[in-house]
């Protein structure tokens, strides 16, 4: 799923200060899961907020909604008939969720109220790590399961660079070199011969470098 | 390759090739357009070494480029080992600078991943990372055997490089060091340069799989030397340089030196270093990388026997 964090409150003050009134729009998809952007975030912020304005002595009028996704023009079809009531739209969704509805609701304004981070899963309560890079060419299987594109700080596709040690990355100790668990795995298992591959040049068309990107699956188009 | 046989025709390929043991030096370009400061450095070096490496934005520090102190060195009479990390360029940018750099009379080059932009001092930039070192040394060697760019077309002019590739036998995990170096000679690497060698039991181990998985013969390892300057950078390097082994052993010889001794004992280890080098088999040469001590490279170079540098 996409995680995100939530924003600094101070960043997300600034952005609402000349605001009166705003509504602050949770979404029911990854950032529920995540415990970002869910219902009880929606709640702990929107009251966040009008406390802290509250103590400014500039009261902030904030009302709150949950969609069932904001990555779907007929979820943000229930914003229709008051969107425009508010100052502005505060977006606890993933970047998605702020562009979506600012395309349904061109004359609004739509600020994000979380940073949205990357594609990946819990590893222990409260713990989520990147697992996904998104590069359109999934070739996890040559790897034993473990993405480098993703996980190597430098994306290397032949083995640990001079860097690696003690199983660390060289950027930071919190870091897993995941080469040196790719290495380990293969060479425990008897398949160093993977690792004697050579493995050409990627073609980065299919990310993020072909510029945005676009999903048609023909036989639902209508 | 040439009717000579040389595929690059470099000194220091011409040096490798008469059997000669190989001595190069290192030089890292100014922070600034500071050509005197340059030159400076590697006026040292000159008729001590047989290239010197010249670094790309080593640890991340913005410095004069190495393409750009490269030639310029070249032009001066001093035969430059151009190094290119993967971390700054595309392949776009990597392949116009191997042409460039051969149209500037530079003859070896060093394929690097490079040390991650967090170390530097521009942690915020993008890195690009569009190949790897295994791939960057591919690449050069399509250029130049085969004229060809990888989109099949042809090269009006292939630059004839001779093609380098670091080593770190230090780095984890340990047991697979051995298959990167076999992979990186099987991917076009002519020379190797390792990363600084500190622990010699477990280098001679490395070498020794070397030599039985007959890497040495197909490509020429420079023992990597870096001469400590005090027991304050064993320790550091130690503990903050990641994939580095300094034996506590090493530490506590210079610590013993006392005051003012510990240079002295520093250069003394790496000169005992060489000295076995010279005789270790699979071992071609040696690389020092004095860093920041470029002007010690000629006593260095003078007490370990490496004088005068053969004529080729």
């Amino acid at each position: 799923m996409i995680i995100a964090d939530r924003k600094p409150l101070e960043e997300i003050l600034e952005m609402v200060h000349d605001c009166g009134s705003i509504l602050l729009v949770g979404c029911k998809g990854c950032v529920t899961v995540c415990n970002v952007g869910g219902l009880k975030e929606v709640e702990i912020l929107a009251a966040t907020l009008r406390i802290a304005r509250k103590k400014e002595g500039r009261p902030l009028e904030v009302a709150q909604r949950v969609l069932e996704r904001q990555c779907d023009p007929e979820y943000l079809e229930p914003l229709r008939n008051d969107y425009d009531q508010f100052d502005a739209v505060v977006s606890m969704a993933c970047g998605v969720g702020p562009q979506f509805l600012s395309e349904a609701y061109p004359s609004q304004r739509f600020y994000p109220a979380v940073n949205t981070r990357f594609m990946g899963g819990a590893v222990q309560h409260g713990v989520w790590e990147e697992r996904c890079a998104g590069c359109g060419a999934c070739k996890i299987h040559l790897f034993d399961g473990l993405c480098p594109i993703a996980r190597c700080s430098k994306s290397l596709l032949h083995g640990p660079c001079g860097g690696s040690a003690g199983g660390k990355c060289e950027v930071s100790a919190e870091i897993e070199c995941i080469w040196d668990k790719i290495v380990r795995k293969k060479m425990e298992n008897g398949r160093l011969a993977d690792l004697r591959v050579f493995r050409p040049a990627k073609d980065w068309r299919t990310s993020r470098d072909g510029g945005p990107r676009r999903s048609i699956r023909e036989e639902l188009v209508k | 390759m040439s009717a000579n046989g040389l595929k690059a025709g470099s000194n220091l390929e011409k040096v490798l090739r008469a059997g000669h043991f190989a001595f190069t030096g290192e030089c890292g370009p100014p922070k600034g357009a500071n050509v005197e400061h340059l030159k400076e450095k590697y006026e040292h070096l000159r008729g001590v070494v047989d290239a010197v490496n010249v670094t790309d934005n080593q640890t991340a520090v913005v410095r004069l480029s190495s393409l750009a102190s490269s030639a310029l060195m070249a032009a001066d009479g001093i035969e430059p080992n151009f190094q290119m990390v993967c971390r700054d360029r595309n392949r776009l940018a990597m392949m116009s600078d191997i042409l460039g750099a051969y149209a500037l009379g530079i003859r070896n080059m060093l394929c690097l991943s490079g040390d991650h932009q967090h170390f530097g001092n521009h942690p915020q930039a993008k890195n690009v990372y569009d190949i790897d070192s295994m791939q960057l040394i591919a690449l050069v060697k399509q250029i130049r055997d085969e004229g060809k760019f990888p989109n099949g077309d042809e090269v009006d002019v292939p630059p004839r490089l001779f093609i380098g590739a670091a080593s770190n036998p230090f780095g984890d995990p340990t047991e697979f060091r051995i298959y990167r170096l076999a992979n990186k000679i099987d991917a076009g690497a002519d020379f190797i340069q390792t990363q600084c060698i500190y622990n010699m039991e477990r280098f001679r181990a490395f070498m020794h799989q070397a030599v039985d998985m007959g890497l040495a013969e197909k490509c020429a390892i420079l023992a990597g030397v870096t001469p400590m300057k005090s027991a304050r950078m064993a320790k550091y390097m130690a503990k903050f340089v990641p994939g580095m082994d300094v034996p506590e052993a090493l530490i506590q010889r210079l610590e013993g030196a006392g005051k003012g001794q510990q240079g002295e004992e520093g250069i003394r280890f790496a000169i005992e270093q060489i000295q076995e080098f010279k005789q270790m088999p699979g071992v071609a040469g040696v690389h020092l990388m004095a860093i920041e001590w470029e002007h010690r490279v000629p006593e260095i170079a003078q007490r370990a026997g490496m004088l005068p540098r053969p004529e080729v």
